[in-house]
């Protein structure tokens, strides 16, 4: 393709508007989320699920309040709910106070059907923050079931992660470190396929390369040292190891969110087919500046 | 309204008229009255090729006002919605200004203004006489000039011929590039120049179904 001059946004350009306020809505509610899925494996373990279920609602609720401060009209918020046909917002929105009712429940009653609600909803809201990003079809970078397969697998990584945290506290979920690490392997999986696929499809320069400088730290850090901490910590029932481990894997899934949202997300630019015949000159080839074309298999 | 599901208005550009004298982008600022580093319509100019055979393809884009809008679709407070006759339309009392409707739209029309701005720091006159409060924090873009398609209901002139009821762009467009029109009507000035010409849509590979038509070739309107 011929070299191209960038101007007035022909090319994608980095999104603005969803700064670090808007992506601590899918840090923050993704790692909640996610710990009230894994607190039923830490009562599984004779831990007792309610401080991870309250320091999820925590986080779930940390995450609506960053998101709350950054839309252009906070008061009138309570808007959020009028679409459920089609909006994936809504649907977050309306899936959070039954969230917020079964885990508060859960964590005044102690009720095992309680946390397990939580847990259910709480994979539920994982699920609703990956729609949301795959609806919005303007970030190729978002638009794709391996990005929501990925969101959903990092946030029930990231929630078991901070249970093994608390491990020191709770030595009986030394075997923790054995979902932990399993959890790390499919989170790998989800990884590989994203890149796999947005290499495949095609995608902005500016979005592989985001990920290109990010990825050595997050597959060795929030994978391979996580994975071989967590297993030290079950195998030999170290609590520390585990600890850093679930530590690892929790603050690499964050990470991958911030990079998701504020460095990867890139706009979809503009095309030609071919360039227009003007005047006596003959059509040119077409264009897709900014972008790396899709791989051959 | 009944009288709207019957039309689609659609807007066919020629790129091989487009000289790309932004008058389009100036007259949509004075029409609608945007503020700086906001541009509901603007043209792309696209140099391509090596000295000494270069190219330079000027493209006029704004919101598409697809048939099939992902920002209609993700809007979670049903700000965003969608005419009979194909206008997409933003209702700024229900708007919050989340910017889901930004990242969905493929086409980079929407932009979010948190607060107010003047070209030189305070408000001329004319920017005091035309500010409009209630488009602070929420997403705007191009409406098709909705008032003036209004007015064509009540006047029973046609857009896209009758200048008062055409938008602002394609009455200013200084080479005749710019068409507008109903092209559910096969007799409409749009449809027949679509039926003559070699065009495309924007992305239509993301199933958003689009109402702009770029001319690449064919006959001359």
């Amino acid at each position: 393709m011929s070299e191209t001059k960038i101007l007035d946004r022909v090319v994608p350009r980095q999104q603005q508007e969803w700064d670090i306020k808007g992506a601590l809505n899918f840090i923050l509610g993704g790692a909640g989320s996610g710990l009230l899925v894994a607190s039923p494996f830490a009562a599984m373990l004779r831990a007792d699920p309610r401080p991870y279920v309250a320091l999820g609602l925590v986080l779930v609720a940390g995450g609506l309040f960053a998101v709350w401060l950054k839309i252009g009209r906070p008061w009138r918020a309570f808007h959020v709910v009028r679409r459920p046909s089609t909006s994936w917002m809504t649907r977050e929105a309306l899936i959070a106070p039954f969230l917020f009712i079964a885990g508060a429940l859960g964590v005044f009653t102690g009720t095992p059907l309680f946390i397990l609600l939580a847990g259910l909803l709480g994979a539920l809201y994982a699920y609703a923050q990956g729609r949301i990003l795959k609806a919005n079809i303007g970030i190729s970078a978002w638009r794709r079931w391996s990005c929501v397969a990925l969101i959903v697998v990092t946030a029930i990584v990231e929630g078991v992660g901070i249970v093994a945290f608390s491990a020191p506290f709770w030595p009986s979920l030394a075997p923790l470190g054995f979902l932990l690490a399993a959890l790390i392997v499919a989170r790998y999986i989800a990884w590989t396929n994203y890149i796999g696929d947005l290499r495949r499809t095609g995608a902005p320069k500016g979005t592989l390369q985001a990920f290109d400088v990010f990825a050595p730290r997050f597959l060795i850090l929030g994978h391979a040292a996580a994975a071989v901490f967590a297993l030290i910590g079950a195998v030999g029932n170290y609590p520390a190891a585990l600890a850093l481990g679930g530590a690892f894997a929790a603050v690499g899934g964050a990470l991958f969110k911030y990079t998701l949202v504020c460095r990867a997300a890139f706009t979809q630019g503009f095309s030609l087919p071919r360039t227009p015949a003007r005047g006596r000159s003959k059509p040119g080839p077409g264009l897709q500046p900014g972008w790396e074309p899709p791989q051959a298999n | 309204m009944s009288a709207q599901a019957d039309k689609r208005y659609v807007m066919a550009i020629d790129l091989r008229r487009c000289v790309g004298c932004q008058t389009c982008t100036a007259a949509c600022k004075n029409s609608n009255a945007t503020p700086p580093g906001v541009q509901w319509r603007r043209v792309l100019d696209i140099e391509t090729g090596e000295f000494p055979d270069v190219q330079r393809t000027f493209m006029p884009v704004a919101c598409m006002h697809c048939a099939n809008p992902p920002c209609m679709h993700v809007c979670p407070t049903t700000a965003t919605k969608q005419r009979l006759d194909g206008l997409v339309t933003i209702d700024y009392d229900i708007c919050i200004g989340c910017a889901n409707c930004v990242m969905a739209c493929p086409y980079d029309a929407r932009s979010i203004q948190h607060m107010a701005k003047y070209a030189y720091g305070t408000p001329m006159k004319s920017e005091e006489a035309r500010f409009e409060p209630e488009r602070l924090g929420v997403a705007t873009k191009c409406t098709f000039c909705q008032d003036r398609i209004d007015l064509a209901a009540k006047t029973g002139q046609t857009p896209g011929v009758d200048p008062e009821v055409t938008p602002a762009c394609v009455n200013s467009c200084i080479s005749g590039a710019m068409h507008f029109g109903d092209i559910k009507d096969k007799a409409s000035n749009v449809s027949k120049l679509l039926a003559m010409t070699e065009h495309f849509r924007m992305h239509e590979e993301l199933g958003t179904d689009p109402s702009v038509y770029y001319i690449l070739d064919g006959e001359e309107a």
